[in-house]
């Protein structure tokens, strides 16, 4: 099986860890990557700033670079959301008939990471070690766009030594949202507040999520109040073994 | 830096932007719990009936379905709702925009001599700031809703759709009733505060010989008028007075009565978690001895018309306020309805200012439905 991997903008400038993580762990289960290095942005915050032409140029950017590709994978829920929901409307407006049929065969192969590993891959147990109490926030557009359902727990059960701390709440959105945290700084700092507390009152050591947009917006929180407790995306959780355990454990 | 007092402002032309007017709401923290606790109840209330109704979805797309067929032939359904309401004894009349819905209530007004009005709770006549305009012409208004009442007489705004006042908590409302009825002695229990506004009701109701009330549904087919709500001063409005003014958007319209078999079950478990809301009155132009002997229909259209050409833009004229969306919103559960600037908060409001500027529902431009996805597909 053959993946390219669309690893995201957030991912390649922030999290680097989490796009190294996705390679480990695939790896590991057999599969054969690839990077398209010409790869930049979904154009989601094109998208809900207004800014249909931009977003509909990284759109078919999109198109171009991975109609070729077997399968696509995608570790962040939120450009999923993005390419399954936005997309055909983007094309609609903006597209020529090419596109719109490239893009309609293209898009039954891309896939976010937890609906890879058990929809296609079908594997929960990935075979990774994580001893450590972790709570599970459920991301908006992983929760209400990709109906990912318990995907993500499945995966964690199965991750040795891993406890998992239920989190109340749980449709309730962290007041990230983007260009909203920009526009909106301080409604959306409200919104993360309590979301904070919630999380904090599991006693987790860990948050994690399939979205790192989320956990930026949580873990600078967490950070700056030493809440004792960090954020990780789900793709370290699962690349995590006993010889070589995630990175932000180091 | 300093920050505004709180003072809402719900005329949308004047109205401080999103992200400036939520910092005083941002900073009152007895708000933001009643906000809050008020959202909880009502979503807590609101999902266990959905939850016992196995049709829910087929319910919601039965009603979009009638929605969208009204919204294809407005036209043809406003005429025939006309045409019955007349037949029946109503006078039906035309506003295009805010000023002439306003002008032609204060002309009804006048013609009965009127200078108090009693009133049901209606969001369309704050939409067009009837109270301010009535008062400044020397017609005192009277809300009858209790919500409205506190509003009212706190010198408020509306921060809701259907609960207007779910900002204020009931301490708040011991304080502005013992002020403003003179109860000093008034204690801050549900059942003193509604015996209190009861009293303060009662007797305009039997004095105040005119009323005004908006609409939930007209319905094209029977030429009738339909309200439901919860206190019982609606049946009292559509009992007692001589007059009876509605004023309703055009969109409102049904084609026929066996709508609302669809209409009530879905705005009622959405709106306020009930199986049927308490009261639901309809009523068909006049009835001979029996309730207003004078009736008018004022249909505002207000901006609505100017987006029906447009498939996408026209969807927010399906909307029947059931506030479903606000009481999803996690924004809206921050920050309560004034800072949206406008009657007409939350997602539906910042929709509804995305699809018809025109009208100015709402102000805010930065938070757009389907952010988090809360409001939008699958309610």
């Amino acid at each position: 099986m053959h993946v390219s991997l669309f690893i995201t903008c957030y991912n390649d400038t922030l999290f680097p860890e989490t796009g190294r993580a996705v390679v480990k762990l695939l790896e590991r289960l057999g599969v054969e990557l690839d990077f398209h290095s010409r790869q930049t942005c979904c154009g989601q915050m094109h998208a809900n700033t207004g800014f249909r032409g931009e977003a509909f140029s990284q759109a078919k950017r999109f198109v171009q670079l991975y109609q070729d590709t077997e399968i696509v994978v995608v570790p962040s829920s939120s450009c999923v959301a993005m390419i399954r929901d936005q997309y055909p409307g983007l094309f609609n407006e903006l597209g020529n008939e090419e596109l719109r049929k490239q893009f309609a065969a293209l898009l039954p192969r891309v896939y976010e990471l937890s609906e890879f590993l058990i929809d296609r891959l079908k594997v929960e147990d990935v075979g990774a070690y994580f001893p450590h109490r972790v709570t599970y926030h459920a991301s908006c557009h992983g929760l209400r766009a990709l109906h990912l359902g318990d995907r993500p727990w499945r995966l964690m059960d199965k991750v040795r030594g891993l406890e998992q701390v239920p989190l109340p709440n749980l449709d309730r959105c962290c007041g990230f949202g983007g260009t909203f945290s920009v526009k909106n700084g301080e409604v959306s700092s409200a919104m993360m507040a309590v979301k904070l507390q919630d999380i904090v009152a599991t006693g987790a050591e860990f948050c994690t999520a399939l979205d790192n947009s989320c956990l930026m917006h949580l873990g600078g929180a967490m950070h700056r109040q030493y809440a004792g407790m960090k954020t990780i995306h789900l793709a370290e959780i699962l690349a995590s073994t006993e010889a070589v355990p995630a990175e932000a454990l180091g | 830096m300093s920050h505004p007092a709180y003072h809402p402002v719900l005329d949308p032309a004047h109205a401080p932007p999103f992200p400036q007017a939520v910092l005083p709401v941002l900073r009152n923290p007895q708000l933001r719990k009643n906000v809050a606790h008020a959202i909880d109840v009502i979503q807590g209330k609101r999902g266990k009936l959905v939850a016992e109704k196995t049709d829910w979805q087929e319910l919601r797309s039965a009603g979009a379905a009638i929605r969208t067929h009204v919204l294809e032939n407005l036209g043809a359904y406003l005429e025939e709702f006309e045409a019955r309401c007349t037949a029946a004894g109503g006078t039906v009349h035309w506003a295009a925009d805010g000023e002439e819905a306003r002008r032609i209530i204060l002309e009804l007004l006048r013609e009965e001599n009127a200078s108090e009005v009693i009133k049901i709770k209606t969001m369309t006549s704050a939409e067009i700031q009837l109270n301010p305009y009535l008062e400044a012409a020397g017609v005192r208004t009277y809300e009858t809703d209790l919500a409205e009442i506190i509003l009212q007489l706190g010198e408020d705004e509306p921060s809701h759709i259907v609960v207007p006042a779910l900002h204020v908590n009931r301490s708040q409302v011991r304080e502005i009733f013992a002020r403003r009825m003179g109860l000093k002695d008034l204690s801050d229990d549900p059942k003193a505060l509604t015996a209190a506004a009861r009293n303060y009701l009662r007797r305009k109701f039997l004095e105040i010989p005119t009323a005004i009330s908006g609409a939930n549904f007209l319905v094209a087919e029977t030429g009738s008028v339909v309200v439901v709500e919860s206190e019982g001063n609606g049946r009292m409005c559509l009992t007692l007075p001589r007059t009876m003014i509605t004023i309703a958007g055009i969109e409102k319209v049904l084609p026929r009565f066996q709508d609302l078999e669809v209409m009530l079950q879905v705005l009622a478990r959405s709106a306020t978690g009930e199986r049927m809301n308490p009261y639901t009155s309809v009523w068909t132009g006049v009835t001979p001895g029996d309730g207003p002997q004078r009736f008018h229909v004022v249909l505002l259209d207000n901006g609505r018309s100017s987006i029906l050409g447009k498939k996408t833009e026209r969807q927010t004229l399906r909307c029947i306020r059931c506030a479903a969306c606000m009481n999803s919103c996690p924004v809206y559960r921050q920050t309560g309805g004034h800072a949206y600037g406008s009657v007409y908060p939350g997602p539906i409001g910042a929709s509804l200012r995305c699809a018809v500027p025109a009208t100015r529902f709402a102000r805010s431009r930065s938070i757009f439905p389907r952010c988090c996805w809360n409001c939008a597909p699958r309610l």
